[in-house]
């Protein structure tokens, strides 16, 4: 073991700790000490993250053996954590984010009961605790464990609120579409395992085992584990559970559905991408889903008027963006736009989540309106949060925005203009979102008028510091064109080799130019269009297509859900019913009409016992003789 | 005397024991039946051992000839404890039914 590392096996345990203390303890545990100990093991978990981050920074990598997890005639697995580059770079955001996020939901959730309260804060802890073993884990099998436990936390938080039948629904259906995604998966590692005999990332994810397996069986791989980030994160066609796990409380939301679980998927693939890099159908594939979802996402948000459907929209689409990255080569930009998204997509979260605190639970932005004057500092944060998003020059989005941008233009003008347009949607929804919201006049009821108020410090600190993240976070991926080094390419570079630019200066300027022109003219339409913002009606055509989130879920409906269930009543009726109840009861009934018959016999009387014996040995005898 | 005179006897003797077992319904003389069954049997051991000890086999060996004499003194023995063992049942069933027909006794409860 390496001594630089004798700290980093604290970094699940203390969310675990935490975990444990905070569901033992529920019931006795006061309200501020499971907050207090909710947050301080991701606090710590922080810092320790923060020195490991120093020491890769330094050059010092490796990975950690703790035990053996299986062994199997010939295959063996460790339990072993991998500290990198890309693993140390996601245990910063989770446990950065993630603390933040705590500190919020001790604010957020005040109203909960005490065992309720607790309950929230083991949930969240184990999901932290799940999550780092995810990023940490040196081998496909230990991601895969964490893999599964965010899948379970992520279910238990969005089902949070029990006694609501809809959110239970909401949780049970993110659970089984994970799980669609997580059987593509489990096949690839088996596939994977039968192929290279081995599941250590050391070992993998090289060029010699490489060698040892056909394209084809990249190919498959890589498409398997494609399905599986495709449930994880949301994407075409498994993407329909995200919006509705807008169901949980709001910094779950913001943490798991928009932070950090979800981007599992892009970990996993940009930690396996020299696989990925080497199976081109699969890298097309990805590009056309990531684009397709992108696409709709975006198109479906801008007609939402629930605020957190619009940011489960949005993040669905930011998700698309990164998965385009992903699939022309970018992995880079990827990466980048998964720690930039975590940032301003969370801020605007919990932005969102101070709305409805102040709002009394109100959701509908209808109903909302002129609430700048009310919470100054939600408000500014959540326009920081737009502007990064929209991809305004200076702030983090637009540094990762554009270089996803530039890479889809090398890879195909279509694409790029497609995610041009995406990204155009995104301004227009988001500023959309905000005009609605914060500018105009009240449009509430006068009681949630008069309650409206900013929410405490223990919400509104951890807001400013994502905004002041969502400004800054771009810096360290400034490309060379506009004077930078791009330190995250560097920093990044033993992990994913730097994928070489085909783009002139001048080329990436003009895209820069067109895209900030374009997304300022955007945020201009949105400005005119909902200035006077009033409840109107949907106007059929489009826009009621788009409101119904193009169909997608009763297609769903029609298509996998009713044929099933369609089967399986026809299998209950005939096959259970008839074959397997009527052979089962079948010989039940045989043996009852059998007894019924036989009883005769016993019938007490000594005489016919005496005869029948009689007659038995006359049998006999007649056997005795004449047969043999 | 020819063998088949005691097989006659021993072979009317059974039967008429079986026919009284399956006719009648009084226990004693159930009883007295299966004790003539058994009897019968026991005649028939006796001649078929006296026509064995005829035999030159049996006339090499000094007490082979007189085996079966001596299990039927053992089996009259017997038959007579089980006389008694029978008849205790009968009386402790008269006791209990007031009666000794058989087909009283039909039921195993109550």
């Amino acid at each position: 073991m390496n001594n630089t590392f004798n700290l980093v096996w604290l970094i699940p345990t203390l969310p675990l700790l935490g975990f444990l203390i905070n569901g033992l303890g529920r019931k006795s545990l006061s309200k501020s000490a499971s907050g207090l100990i909710g947050s301080a093991v991701v606090l710590g978990s922080f810092i320790i993250s923060i020195m490991t981050f120093i020491q890769v920074k330094q050059g010092h990598t490796g990975v950690i053996h703790f035990f053996d997890f299986l062994r199997v005639s010939g295959l063996k697995v460790a339990f072993s954590f991998q500290i990198d580059q890309l693993s140390s770079l996601f245990l910063l955001i989770i446990t950065g984010v993630g603390f933040l996020i705590h500190v919020y939901s001790t604010a957020y959730m005040h109203d909960e009961e005490g065992k309720d309260f607790a309950k929230y804060f083991a949930y969240l802890n184990l999901f932290v605790f799940s999550m780092l073993l995810l990023v940490m884990g040196g081998n496909f099998l230990i991601l895969f464990v964490g893999w599964e436990g965010v899948g379970l936390c992520s279910y238990l938080l969005i089902g949070y609120w029990y006694e609501n039948n809809n959110y239970t629904d909401a949780a049970k259906k993110a659970f089984v579409m994970n799980r669609i995604g997580d059987l593509g998966f489990l096949l690839a590692l088996f596939w994977l395992i039968s192929k290279t005999g081995s599941m250590e990332y050391s070992q993998v994810l090289n060029a010699a085992s490489l060698a040892k397996l056909t394209t084809f069986d990249i190919t498959g791989i890589t498409l398997l584990m494609f399905v599986g980030a495709t449930g994880k994160s949301a994407q075409i066609p498994l993407f329909t559970w995200l919006p509705d796990a807008m169901a949980g409380p709001t910094p779950v939301s913001a943490l798991i559905h928009a932070a950090t679980m979800v981007t599992a998927g892009i970990y996993l693939i940009a930690r396996s991408n020299i696989l990925f890099s080497s199976a081109l159908i699969t890298q097309q594939v990805i590009t056309i889903i990531g684009l397709a979802t992108a696409f709709l996402a975006a198109s479906i948000a801008l007609k939402q008027n629930d605020i957190k459907k619009i940011l489960a929209y949005s993040t669905v689409s930011q998700l698309g963006f990164m998965f385009l990255a992903l699939g022309t080569g970018n992995y880079v930009a990827a990466v980048f736009h998964v720690l930039t998204h975590a940032f301003f997509k969370a801020l605007m979260f919990l932005g969102s989540g101070s709305v409805i605190h102040a709002m009394g639970g109100e959701q509908d932005i209808r109903n909302m309106g002129g609430l700048h004057k009310h919470m100054k500092v939600t408000s500014i944060t959540f326009l920081i949060g737009c502007l990064a998003i929209s991809g305004i020059p200076g702030f983090s989005g637009f540094f990762s925005k554009d270089e996803i941008l530039a890479g889809a233009f090398g890879y195909n003008t279509i694409i790029y203009g497609v995610a041009l347009f995406t990204a155009l949607m995104t301004a227009f929804y988001m500023f959309r979102l905000y005009i609605i919201t914060f500018t105009g006049k009240f449009r509430g009821t006068h009681d949630q008028e008069h309650h409206l108020h900013e929410s405490p410090a223990a919400m509104t600190i951890p807001l400013i510091i994502l905004a002041i993240l969502s400004i800054i976070g771009g810096y360290i991926g400034i490309p060379e064109v506009l004077g930078g080094h791009h330190e995250l390419a560097h920093y990044l570079s033993p992990i994913i080799p730097t994928a070489h630019h085909s783009l002139s200066h001048q080329t990436e300027l003009m895209l820069m130019g067109l895209s900030t022109a374009l997304v300022l003219g955007a945020i201009t339409f949105a400005w005119i269009r909902f200035r006077n913002f009033k409840a109107e009606q949907s106007n059929g055509g489009l826009s009621s297509f788009l409101e119904n989130k193009w169909y997608v879920d009763e297609c769903y409906e029609w298509i996998i859900v009713r044929p099933i269930k369609k089967a399986s009543s026809l299998f209950q009726h005939i096959l259970e019913n008839r074959i397997i109840d009527g052979s089962v009861n079948g010989v039940g009934k045989l043996v009852n009409y059998g007894s019924r018959q036989l009883r005769w016999l016993q019938s007490g009387q000594v005489g016919a016992y005496v005869l029948l014996m009689v007659l038995g040995m006359l049998l006999l005898f007649v056997i005795q003789f004449f047969v043999s | 005397m020819d063998i088949k005179a005691y097989i006659t006897l021993s072979l009317v003797l059974f039967t008429i024991g079986i026919i009284g077992v399956l006719v009648r319904r009084n226990a004693i003389i159930i009883f007295l039946c299966v004790e003539l069954m058994l009897n019968a049997v026991n005649l028939l051991l006796v001649a078929f051992s006296k026509m064995h000890a005829l035999s030159p086999v049996a006339k090499a060996s000094a007490n082979f000839a007189s085996d079966a004499q001596i299990f039927v003194f053992f089996i009259m023995v017997v038959a007579a404890a089980e006389v008694s063992v029978g008849l205790a049942i009968i009386v402790m069933m008269y006791r209990n039914v007031h009666t000794v027909d058989i087909n009283f006794l039909n039921r195993l409860k109550n």
